[in-house]
């Protein structure tokens, strides 16, 4: 057998330096930009202390996208901007271009292709999301689907600047939260509602029972011996539907047609503007399953975004609008039920139980 | 399973999802089908999903390439008899450049690999910043790794690693970046690459840098360091700017210095002052007033440390570590922190526990001595409200 010469393997050479990737434009000015302005819903315009001026188009995509689409992006941005193409961190496109002319070309090339331009200044910025049914094991409910249901009717919050202050929606298909939607003006969230059913048959054979029992944060999960071969046994008045243990236990299963469904959350944000950030707070505890377009899902988020956009004050986030209104006022205007589940019973419960006599009549 | 009509499966529910005016990943999947079978599997079972309302992805599996320990996400199918193009569909996070910037060429370059290797579906990109090359089998993945080798990437962090560090556009393209937060990103995913690639932690450990307390990165909410930047002396005013956005109509006081957290804002109607000392650095007003109002020139960041979604304790955001580190010793200090903060994680933590919520556990106080880092009032909204005070005990007496 003759040993073909192969190329040496190639590992750790982390990411390609970002230089290589920088418009002429960008690499001029880099650290030296003055002040940027919102020409239009999608469209920024960067000064540099030099005078130059970078012109941003924003466009939506889907996240998941065929490398075909991924293809007319390089050609757009061969075509309008010397091959510069940059992501932001919610999932838009954006093109980088040094001649203004080229913007409204640009623009309506983007929309022809089904790419809406915005998500710009006091706008509906694209929804970040996780896998859900595409790719994940433990999703309650798809991701995909549920984002582009609720963004068909929410697409001119998207396209206009017309919302009170910048509103983020996120969507994580279950509790481990690869979104990391707890800090979202609006976050959907997947839930599970009942125990895992324990395999008793799979457990022993792809799971380590200490690991397992460690993983319930409630203590829930205890060691006991099934037909003679070790096991585990649940408390289940004890389970609040975590997930934790299948994640290390494939034989912990969770999902379920009928019980799983999503949750609302609202009035969290990352940005330290005006208000500290802070943790998005439930808003409705369950709402059905219900594919392919989420009817139920749908009218709340929207209600949500309508009652904001009604009543808030300039500059206000979702959270610091509620926290002038107060929460009863937000249930009041919404028309959401306030239930025995809003009220915090975890850990440091105690810290949201109104703890003085300051009451809205 | 959906019957076949003209040799395609049919797709009633996702079809519904073609509709409307957003974009539509199910048109990216279908036209992905047109020259790939795993694509025109992953269709077929996503429809089966839909219908069922459940999903079809077996529980992980352990895949990778060689002398790597992450950056590959096995996934089987629970139907692969019935569909047998996705029996296996793996994912491969590949470590983006800092700030998401392409050309075109890398772009495309990208593409061919992975259409010649995998579904042609991608995930541009991940939650944690990576790019997501979605479906192949195991045989592709050592192949499909060593051509993005030869075109200049690299596979992200996956299990109980380092994960892919991310960042702002910053200083490319924002005048608000405090420091240059992509080359702190690159800098730092080229430091660790060991850890990145070679799970060793407790469990994951994510950084993300922000380059001023905008936080375009999430960074206070999603990264176990949070690095924001921010300055220490002066807002810069050019009052004349500030002249004509009133002029142009903006309410200064309603809109600018009655929103100021810390209310050290004045409007008398033609200039605007700024008691600097009192200014918590939120930002709002130079959000508003760009073209008058820039950060100071004394610039640096925050460190935090800690955040992370619910599992399993109860979701955390970022606390405050370092409450300033001048720019320039951003990399350093970093290191150095980094070394102290893993030896004492490594030390201490227990398997899947992140570090906030050993710091939750052992407390901050107990954190901060292992990491030879002095308490101070930054730290804190309030000192303790409760009585029960370890005090430490030195040979039978209170030290």
């Amino acid at each position: 057998m003759t040993t073909a010469p192969t190329t040496p393997r190639i590992t750790d050479i982390g990411p390609p330096h970002y230089e290589k990737f920088l418009p002429p434009l960008v690499k001029k000015n880099y650290g030296k930009w003055k002040y940027h302005e919102v020409l239009a819903p999608g469209v920024l315009c960067h000064v540099a202390e030099s005078g130059d001026r970078l012109y941003t188009v924003r466009a939506a995509t889907p996240r998941l996208m065929g490398v075909k689409t991924l293809r007319h992006f390089a050609d757009l941005a061969d075509k309008y901007c010397g091959g510069y193409i940059r992501f932001t961190s919610r999932n838009n496109i954006e093109f980088l271009l040094e001649n203004p002319n080229n913007i409204e070309p640009l623009k309506r090339e983007l929309v022809e292709l089904g790419f809406p331009v915005g998500g710009t200044a006091n706008s509906l910025s694209n929804i970040v999301h996780t896998q859900g049914w595409i790719h994940c094991h433990s999703a309650a409910t798809d991701a995909s689907g549920i984002v582009k249901a609720v963004m068909d009717p929410l697409y001119e919050r998207f396209t206009h600047q017309d919302l009170p202050a910048k509103l983020r929606i996120a969507l994580a298909c279950c509790l481990n939260m690869c979104g990391a939607v707890h800090c979202s003006d609006i976050a959907i969230l997947g839930i599970h509602r009942l125990p895992p059913k324990i395999n008793h048959t799979l457990l022993p054979k792809v799971c380590e029972v200490p690991t397992l029992i460690a993983s319930c944060p409630t203590g829930a999960i205890r060691p006991a011996t099934v037909e003679g071969k070790p096991s585990v046994e649940l408390v289940e008045e004890q389970c609040m539907f975590c997930g934790n243990c299948y994640t290390v236990c494939p034989a912990m299963p969770m999902n379920d047609p009928e019980n799983d469904g999503l949750s609302i959350w609202v009035g969290g944000k990352v940005s330290n503007a005006r208000s500290a950030p802070k943790f998005s707070k439930l808003a409705i505890p369950f709402l059905p399953n219900n594919p392919p377009r989420w009817p139920e899902v749908v009218d709340a988020v929207v209600k949500i975004v309508d009652v904001y956009a009604k009543h808030a004050h300039k500059y206000e986030r979702v959270g610091e609008w509620i926290d002038r209104i107060g929460w009863p006022r937000f249930f009041q205007l919404t028309g959401f039920e306030f239930t025995r589940y809003h009220i915090d019973d975890f850990k440091h419960a105690g810290l949201t139980y109104a703890r003085s006599a300051h009451i809205k009549y | 399973m959906a019957d076949a009509t003209n040799g395609k499966p049919k797709t009633e529910l996702l079809d519904e999802l073609e509709k409307g005016p957003w974009p539509s990943f199910v048109r990216e999947i279908k036209s992905a089908a047109e020259t790939s079978e795993k694509a025109a599997g992953l269709l077929q079972q996503l429809e089966l999903s839909y219908q069922e309302k459940k999903g079809h992805w077996k529980h992980g599996g352990m895949v990778g390439v060689l002398g790597y320990g992450g950056g590959v996400i096995g996934r089987y199918s629970d139907v692969a008899a019935e569909i047998p193009s996705v029996a296996h569909f793996h994912t491969m996070r590949v470590n983006h450049p800092a700030g998401w910037f392409y050309t075109s060429d890398a772009l495309r370059k990208i593409c061919d690999i992975w259409e010649r290797h995998g579904s042609g579906l991608t995930n541009m990109h991940g939650s944690t910043g990576d790019i997501i090359l979605l479906g192949t089998t195991t045989d592709q993945l050592e192949p499909t790794f060593q051509e993005l080798a030869q075109n200049g990437f690299d596979l992200g962090g996956s299990g109980s690693a380092m994960r892919t560090p991310s960042c702002c556009v910053g200083m490319a393209r924002c005048e608000w970046a405090c420091y240059d937060a992509m080359k702190l990103c690159y800098d730092l995913t080229m430091a660790y690459q060991d850890e990145l690639h070679r799970p060793a932690f407790p469990y994951k450990f994510k950084i993300k840098c922000a380059a001023c307390p905008n936080d375009c990165v999430a960074s206070v909410a999603r990264a176990d360091l949070s690095i924001i930047g921010t300055w220490r002396d002066d807002i810069q005013v050019d009052d004349a700017e500030v002249a004509n956005y009133a002029a142009a109509g903006v309410d200064i006081q309603k809109e600018v210095c009655d929103l100021c957290p810390s209310k050290s804002m004045g409007w008398d109607g033609k200039r605007l002052t700024i008691e600097n000392r009192e200014c918590v650095h939120c930002m709002h007003c130079i959000n508003v007033l760009g073209k008058a109002l820039r950060p100071g020139k004394e610039r640096g960041a925050v460190v935090l440390i800690g955040a992370k979604a619910p599992i399993m304790q109860g979701a955390l955001l970022s606390s405050v570590l370092v409450p300033f580190v001048p720019a320039e010793e951003l990399l350093d200090t970093l290191k150095e922190l980094l070394k102290r903060i893993w030896d004492f994680w490594d030390e201490y933590g227990n398997n899947r526990e992140r570090v906030g919520e050993l710091i939750q556990r052992v407390g901050l106080p107990a954190f901060l001595d292992g990491i030879g880092l002095d308490p101070v009032p930054e730290m804190v909204s309030a000192p303790r409200d409760n009585p029960y005070i370890f005090f430490e005990t030195a040979k039978g007496g209170a030290k």
